[in-house]
Formats: structure tokens, C-alpha cells, sequence
């Protein structure tokens, strides 16, 4: 495949479809949209880290002036354990099913116990506390090393592993060579173990849904999510409606970061507005986000690198404990096939460990698990090639994976651009700025797979000759302005003229989640090939109009043309032209794509971070940033930029202080913006992107997924800054004041700087 | 609980509505008034989300009883635009990408208005301690303060 690089529309920051009505505040977001007769729905959550549920009384609720209607676990589909998994996509839907509503138990303070529907939204909660919940409390556990205990309180019973009960639900590794023979070469050799705590998506919109259900069945889903296909897929498993009879409709998405992947309230709205026969309105408060909806795992992780004098990794082994929460299903699988694959690394360990607790079912974050692989591996790669004395971007060159390179989790690389990525940060003025007292510059590198997988478009042509194309995928970063680009490209109009909107499920063919980094990706090849068939039919319909040959007709600036023998006879037919003489020459013009799209390439960057330490206050703040990603081809380079801005911010977050805080009863303390302490405006600095462009040659345009690699490398480029400007590592995160002061306060840090 | 009603102006058209006495400004916004261009992301104040100005001042309207409006000019994003003419820092905005899932966009507008009516040569500092109460989590900011400050350039040049 050639890709194109001489473009006209392709690579221009042009203004995105969306945009408008978000400036304007007439953007729909979940929470913003009505239904006449419409009630509220409320949530009864367990107060409980871990309890039994004997009995639930829902009687004097129901007799609650105002109620419509109650629905608990009862009503939802069973997906009995014992039956085994049923898969959708990475999901079980056994856990799904006791996600959304506790079954045999609670196993969370949050987790759902009954929700109710009334018709306003202060009835609905009086409500909630009126239902009886006969609970037998059982002993809880939260923290990894507790949990992994042999005397530990159990989660689930039927779950054993090494052929006992336990909270381990799964473990998963990759190797290559031989281990000890590979450690026995080494010179160097560095062995550290790291923890690092939950962390929340932090998306500002709280989830929300409007649905309503007819006497029919036939339902109608409002609400925002990564996936109209998944709310529809799921709410039909844990209803009982057939797929067929949901329409989910995506409102604006207001952030996911993949925590918008499951759906939380949609089955219990459709059931209370099922049951009710009044459209349901249910909207999350912030508090209920923060402790019922996915973060992601707190981990524990020991990783041992050993290196030649010369500086070539010839071992590696990494063990990565991570928190799945309720439920299990933590991300070991980033953690485990990412944190080593920069490297060329002959002999390899890497093993991972999904760990039940008693807090909220973790759900996916950027690159899930990769960042928490990678900041381990690249903390411990800064202190080998210090051992070796090394500069921290040599050493990476020297073993970087290339073309030809077999990763551990299975593929040989094609051509890849992780090499371009170090290069280029160590080229940069960045690099090379000088540095001041209690100053520290540190550097990091991280991979994503990235993602193909199923997407649907239609492209039609308009009466008045200009542009709507649909597609299936909820746009969450600037999806839709990339593809304006690349279709105003490839059929060579203006990209105002070229209408993208995201259509419903009953709209469009089935288009998986938007996730994985695989929107544009995936859509774009789908639009391509809409587009051409497109352009085939122009071709004909001038042909047919000239009475010349198909072939003698080519598309060109917007306009079908006569080439040899006929170049010159007639004048050009523009989309304009054809769309009017559409009815009489064949009909509307318009063609559609559904394919599994194949062939996404991973991605790699690499990071320089500078840091300057308060040492009395114990703040660590970032005062230089430069996220350098081979982004393969920057379809619309604003929001490519804007990727590796946002996933750098929220690295810096979970770096720096970000974390749920645990009570002593297991609740999570600080469930609001308070206290979980996302980057704020004047936390951060400017963040410099340099985008290296090695194109997918498997891909029309060359497109790379871009959304997740920016957050891989970001909390082992901090945490080395802080040691480079404090000569004094940090092993947890979050590196935040109290545990920055701890360390500066040592007396032996004191007696250091003395 | 009776409702109360209550007279206000918003974007400088006279304005009336019920509500209960313990509603927000923002539940009054979203819901009788249908302004949905406010949002709602904590309720705290934390994320500047629901960000109005009450009389020139700027206020997170979660924050705010509805009832409290009596006799007060509040602005929303809404009213914003004149007609089909975007203000400067809308157009901006789109320019330059800075926005992407666009639900703090409204309070993010709201907000650098009520800066650059201040301060119309504000640094990159005042930037981003005045925006340091609008919570953004997908831009990293970098957008939203060249944007901000691009608009206070052009603006003091016309």
C-alpha cells in the first residue's frame, strides 16, 4: 500500500465538526437531554466492604408516594458462575452481571444493592433509604499484600489458585531465552520492587443515561459511553431484551479514558423504566463515581534488569501484582506484554498477577496497565545505566527494539519508529537546557499495542453534492475532525463540506469500543473504502454521461475528468454535477464498509521531564515537558498533539498525587476533586510535543493508534527527574508532599545534603 | 415545599422561574431554564464545569441557590456569542484545538471572559491560576492557555 504524503487536507489543524456546538454550550452531553413523563432513578449502594446479603426488603420504598418503580438483583439476568465465562469482548459477562448489582454479595462500599425509580430525584434517594438490607458483615481486604495473605479474607469461594481458594483470579506471562543463563552474563545487576495506588480516570462528566422503554419493548438508550454497540450488547445480555429492540443513541461523551468501556446504570434504568413504564433519568454524583466506578489497579511489582559492562541488557524479569477489585479482571496484560517491549532483551521474564479486593471493580485506563509495567521497568532501567554510568538515552538506544526484533508477547516488529523517538528527545533543546539547583531532568520511554478490530461506515453523497459520513464510533479525543480530513482528502472537496457524525446503533453496522487506540485507525480504513467505491461510481456515472469508457475517467480536485483518448472533450463533472443527475443516472450515491480491520502497529514514545523540588514544602513541580511519540501519521496534528498533552497531564497526576485513600472500615476517603487532587491548571507547564512520523504501511494513511502511549512513560520520567534534582529514588507513588518531605527528612538525606 | 419564583436576567434577556428553595443555580440553569450548556461535573466547586458570571463576577453555579438570583445579570455560555458572531475566544478555541471532549469547554469560555474583562494582558501565570478552578482532563491545559493568551493579544490589537 503507498501511502500518500503530499496532501491537501490530510495533516491540516482544520476547525473539528463537533466544535462548534461545544463552544457554544449546545453540545449534548449524557445528563443534558429530557423525555416527556420522564422520572429519576437513584441507587441503593452497600455501606459494606464485604457482607453477605441475607435479605432485601423493598416494601416500604415501593409504598413511597412517588415511587414508580424497584428493581434489585432479582431482576437482573443471571450469569451463574458455574456455567462459565460468557464473553463480551474482554468482559465476563459473570462479573458484569454482579458489577451492576450485588448478587450473592456485596464486595465493595458502593457496590449497588437496588435501585429505584420516582418521580423526582430527592423521592428516589428517601426512597433508597427505606429499603431493608439484611447484611452478614464479613472480614475485608484491600491492599495487595493483604489480599495475597494465605489467612486472607476470601472474595470469591470458588475461585483457587496453586488448588486452594484465593484471591488471585489469574496469572499470565511471557518469556524468552533462558533467564539464568541470561543473569549469569550480567554485570549489573538491579533488583527493586515498587508500589503504586489506585488511580481514577478523572473524566469530568459523571456517568448518566435517559432510557425509556415501550409497552412493546422497544427500547431507546441515551446516554454516553466508548461504545453504543457495547451499552447495547451488555444492557441486552442483563435484561433480557433482545438486541434488536435497543436503540443506543451516543450522547457527547464528556472523557472516558476507558472508564466508559462498561456500562454501570444502563440495565438498572432500562428495568426501572421497563417496570415503571416511565422514561428513566439517572444521572451519577461525583462521590458515586469515585467509589463504584472503575479506577485503575493499585500494584506491586519487583523487577530485576541485569546488563554487560557495555551497556547490552542481556536479562530481564518482572513480576506485576495488580488490584482487579471486586471483581476480577485487572489490566495484567498491558503491564505484562508492554513494560519490556522498547528493548531487545534476549532473555525475559515477565509475569503478571490479577489480585481480587474489596474496592470497585477496576475498569480500563489509558494503556491499561502498561503505564504501571513501565514505571517500574524504567525507573530500574535509570539506575542500570547509571551503574554503568551511562547517559539514560544511550543506554535505551543501544538496546532498542527494531524491525526484525521479536517482542515476549509474541510479534517480530515490522518497521518501527521507537529508535526515531529517542533520537529525537535526545536532539531536542530540552535535552540539552541546563539545569539549576534542586533540579532534576529524568527520561522514559513506554509502548502500546494498539488496536484494529470491527468498524462500520457509510458514506453518503447529498442532493446537493456534498458529504455525510457516519460511523459507529463515540469520537472522544477529535476522531471526527481526522476523518473531515481524510475524506475531504480523498475525494478532493473542501473539508467543510463533509458532515461527520456518529451514528446510533440502529444506524450503523456493529463498530466496536472506542478504545485501544483504535478509532481512527480502524474508521479511517473504512472511510477510504467507502470513499473509493464512491469515487468508482462518479466515475461511472460521467462515463455514462460522456458515453466513454469507465477507465477513460478519473477523480481529481472534486471533479471526474476525461483522460486519453478523451482528455480535453469535455468539460469536468464535479460532485455537484453528479449528485444532481444522481436520479436519473442510477440513483442516490453512497456506499458503506464493515470490515475487522487488521494490521495496527504499536507505538512508541519516549519523555524528558524536568522537575524543581520545594524542599520544605516537599512539592515536587514539573517545570519542563517534552512528549516525543512516533505517531505514525498526524491526520490532524492539533489533536494528535492534544493526545500526548492530555495522557502526559494525567501521568503527571498520577505521579506526582493522585490516589484513593482508604478508611479503616475500607470506604474510599476522598471521593471528590477535593481531595483526589487531579493537575490543575497552574500545576503544569506548557508540554512540547515532537511527533515522529514513521507511517503504518499497513494502513491508507499511515495511521498509528496515538491515545495511550502518552500516559506509559510519564511516572518513571518524573520519578527519575526527582531523583536526578534530590539524589534520592522513590519507589511508590504518589511522589506527593507528605512522602516527599518523609524522604528529605530523613536523617540520612539530612547528614547527605550536609 | 412550595416553589418560589423568582425574576432574574440571563444573557440580558429578563428572566423568570420556579424552583425549590434548596435548588442550585445550576439545577435552575439545566432544568426550568434549559441551559444545558452549564454542566454539572461535581457539585463542589471543584471543577468549574457549571462556571456563570453573576454580575460580572464568576461563580461556579453549583455553588450558587437559584433563589439568589433575584434582580441579578447572570451570563452563561449561552450567551456567549452574539448571534452568529462568536466572541474571539470561542473562535480561538476551535482554531486551536483546544478543546476535546468539550464538557469543561462552557466553564472554560465562561471563565477566560471573566479574565481578559479583567485583565486583558494577562501572563501565562494569571492564566493559569485564574483557570486553576476549571478542571480540564483531556488537553493538559497547553491549548486552553495559548488560546487564552492569543485571544488577549489579538483583542488588544483591534
Amino acid at each position: 500500500m503507498t501511502v500518500v504524503t503530499n496532501n491537501k487536507w490530510i495533516g491540516q489543524r482544520t476547525i473539528r465538526p463537533d466544535g462548534m456546538d461545544k463552544v457554544t454550550g449546545r453540545a449534548q452531553f449524557a445528563a443534558d437531554t429530557n423525555m416527556p413523563g420522564m422520572i429519576w432513578g437513584k441507587v441503593l449502594r452497600s455501606p459494606h466492604a464485604h457482607a453477605r446479603i441475607k435479605s432485601i426488603n423493598t416494601a416500604k420504598a415501593e409504598a413511597l408516594p412517588g415511587v414508580k418503580a424497584v428493581v434489585t438483583a432479582r431482576d437482573i439476568v443471571d450469569f451463574p458462575i458455574e456455567k462459565g465465562a460468557v464473553m463480551l469482548g474482554i468482559q465476563d459477562m459473570r462479573w458484569m452481571c454482579r458489577n451492576v448489582m450485588a448478587r450473592e454479595k456485596a464486595l465493595f462500599p458502593g457496590h449497588p444493592i437496588a435501585a429505584v425509580a420516582a418521580t423526582s430525584e430527592a423521592i428516589a434517594a428517601e426512597a433508597c433509604k427505606l429499603i431493608e438490607v439484611d447484611y452478614e458483615v464479613l472480614p475485608f481486604v484491600i491492599e495487595i499484600e493483604d489480599a495475597i495473605k494465605s489467612d486472607a479474607p476470601i472474595l470469591h469461594e470458588f475461585n483457587t489458585f496453586e488448588g486452594k481458594p484465593s484471591n488471585i483470579a489469574g496469572r499470565l506471562e511471557h518469556k524468552k531465552g533462558d533467564l539464568a543463563e541470561g543473569f549469569k552474563k550480567a554485570d549489573v545487576v538491579i533488583e527493586r520492587s515498587f508500589t503504586t495506588r489506585p488511580v481514577h480516570q478523572g473524566y469530568i462528566e459523571p456517568h448518566a443515561c435517559l432510557i425509556s422503554v415501550a409497552p412493546d419493548g422497544k427500547t431507546t438508550i441515551w446516554s454516553s459511553s466508548q461504545g453504543q454497540f457495547m451499552v447495547r450488547a451488555m444492557t441486552a445480555h442483563l435484561t433480557g431484551i433482545p438486541q434488536s429492540d435497543i436503540r443506543a443513541i451516543p450522547a457527547e461523551i464528556g472523557g472516558g479514558f476507558g472508564g466508559k468501556t462498561i456500562v454501570y446504570l444502563e440495565p438498572l434504568a432500562t428495568l426501572l423504566a421497563k417496570k415503571s413504564g416511565r422514561p428513566v433519568k439517572m444521572v451519577m454524583t461525583r462521590e458515586e463515581v469515585m467509589r463504584a466506578t472503575g479506577p485503575t489497579s493499585g500494584s506491586k511489582s519487583t523487577v530485576k534488569i541485569g546488563a554487560t559492562k557495555d551497556g547490552k541488557i542481556v536479562a530481564a524479569h518482572g513480576t506485576f501484582y495488580l488490584q482487579a477489585g471486586a471483581l476480577p479482571g485487572s489490566p495484567i496484560r498491558g503491564a505484562v506484554g508492554c513494560s519490556f517491549t522498547p528493548y531487545d532483551i534476549p532473555n525475559l521474564l515477565s509475569e503478571g498477577y490479577d489480585v481480587c479486593s474489596n474496592r470497585s471493580k477496576v475498569a480500563a485506563y489509558r494503556a491499561p496497565g502498561a503505564p504501571i509495567g513501565a514505571y517500574a521497568v524504567e525507573c530500574v532501567l535509570d539506575e542500570v545505566a547509571e551503574a554503568l554510568k551511562m547517559d539514560p538515552l544511550d543506554f535505551r538506544l543501544k538496546n532498542a527494539a527494531k524491525e526484525g526484533t521479536k517482542a515476549a508477547h509474541g510479534p517480530t516488529f515490522p518497521r518501527i519508529g521507537y529508535i526515531e523517538t529517542v533520537e529525537a528527545a535526545k536532539a531536542s533543546d530540552h535535552y540539552k537546557a541546563p539545569l539549576g539547583k534542586l533540579q532534576g531532568r529524568g527520561v522514559a520511554s513506554g509502548f502500546w499495542f494498539n488496536a484494529g478490530g470491527e468498524s462500520s461506515a457509510q458514506v453518503n453523497i447529498t442532493e446537493d453534492g456534498n458529504v455525510v459520513v457516519t460511523t459507529g464510533h463515540p469520537d472522544i479525543g477529535g476522531s471526527r475532525a481526522g476523518i473531515a480530513n481524510i475524506c475531504a482528502e480523498l475525494l478532493g472537496i473542501d473539508y467543510r463540506r463533509v458532515s461527520v457524525i456518529i451514528g446510533d446503533t440502529q444506524t450503523i453496522g456493529f463498530s466496536n469500543l472506542t478504545g485501544g487506540s483504535r478509532v481512527l485507525f480502524a474508521s479511517s480504513i473504512v472511510v477510504t473504502q467507502s470513499a473509493e467505491k464512491i469515487i468508482h461510481t462518479l466515475r461511472e456515472r460521467a462515463a455514462k454521461i460522456w458515453e466513454i469508457d469507465p477507465e477513460a475517467v478519473k477523480w481529481e480536485d472534486g471533479a471526474a475528468h476525461p483522460v486519453s483518448p478523451n482528455a480535453g472533450q469535455f468539460p469536468p463533472l464535479t460532485l455537484k454535477d453528479l449528485a444532481e443527475k444522481a436520479p436519473a443516472m442510477g440513483g442516490p450515491i453512497g456506499a458503506g464498509v464493515q470490515l475487522n480491520t487488521q494490521g495496527a502497529d504499536g507505538g512508541f514514545g519516549t519523555h524528558i521531564c524536568d522537575v524543581e523540588v520545594d524542599v520544605d514544602l516537599g512539592i515536587a513541580r514539573v517545570t519542563r515537558y517534552t512528549a516525543v511519540q512516533d505517531v505514525g501519521r498526524a491526520i490532524h496534528p492539533g489533536y494528535v498533539e492534544g493526545q500526548l498533552q492530555g495522557g502526559v497531564a494525567q501521568g503527571i497526576g498520577w505521579a506526582l498525587n493522585e490516589e484513593y485513600i482508604y478508611t479503616k472500615e475500607g470506604k474510599v476517603d476522598n471521593p471528590g476533586f477535593l481531595d483526589y487532587r487531579m493537575p490543575v491548571c497552574s500545576d503544569l507547564p506548557m508540554i512540547d510535543c515532537i511527533m515522529v512520523e514513521v507511517p503504518n504501511p499497513k494502513h491508507p494513511q499511515g495511521v498509528k493508534g496515538v491515545g495511550e502511549v502518552p500516559l506509559v512513560p510519564v511516572m518513571a520520567a518524573v520519578a527519575n527527574a526527582i531523583y536526578n534534582a534530590l539524589g534520592k529514588r522513590f519507589y511508590a507513588l504518589p511522589m506527593s508532599p507528605p512522602k516527599v518531605l518523609e524522604v528529605i527528612d530523613a536523617p540520612e538525606t539530612r547528614q547527605a545534603a550536609e | 415545599m412550595a416553589k418560589v419564583h423568582v425574576s432574574t436576567t440571563i444573557n440580558g434577556e429578563p428572566s423568570e422561574f420556579l424552583c425549590e428553595p434548596n435548588d442550585t443555580m445550576l439545577d435552575a440553569l439545566r432544568g426550568p431554564l434549559g441551559l444545558t450548556g452549564s454542566k454539572e461535573g461535581c457539585a463542589s466547586g471543584d471543577c468549574g464545569a457549571c462556571s456563570i458570571t453573576v454580575d460580572d463576577n464568576l461563580i461556579c453555579s453549583c455553588l450558587m441557590l437559584a433563589v439568589e438570583s433575584e434582580g441579578h445579570e447572570l451570563r452563561t455560555i449561552e450567551g456567549m456569542a452574539q448571534g452568529e458572531k462568536l466572541h474571539p475566544l470561542q473562535q480561538k478555541f476551535l482554531e486551536m484545538a483546544a478543546l476535546q471532549c468539550g464538557i469543561c469547554t462552557s466553564g472554560m469560555l465562561v471563565a477566560s471572559d471573566a479574565l481578559l474583562k479583567r485583565n486583558p494582558k494577562p501572563s501565562e501565570e494569571e492564566v493559569r491560576f485564574w483557570l486553576a478552578g476549571n478542571l480540564c482532563r483531556c488537553t493538559g491545559y497547553d491549548k486552553i492557555v495559548r488560546a487564552v493568551m492569543d485571544t488577549a493579544a489579538e483583542m488588544r490589537a483591534q
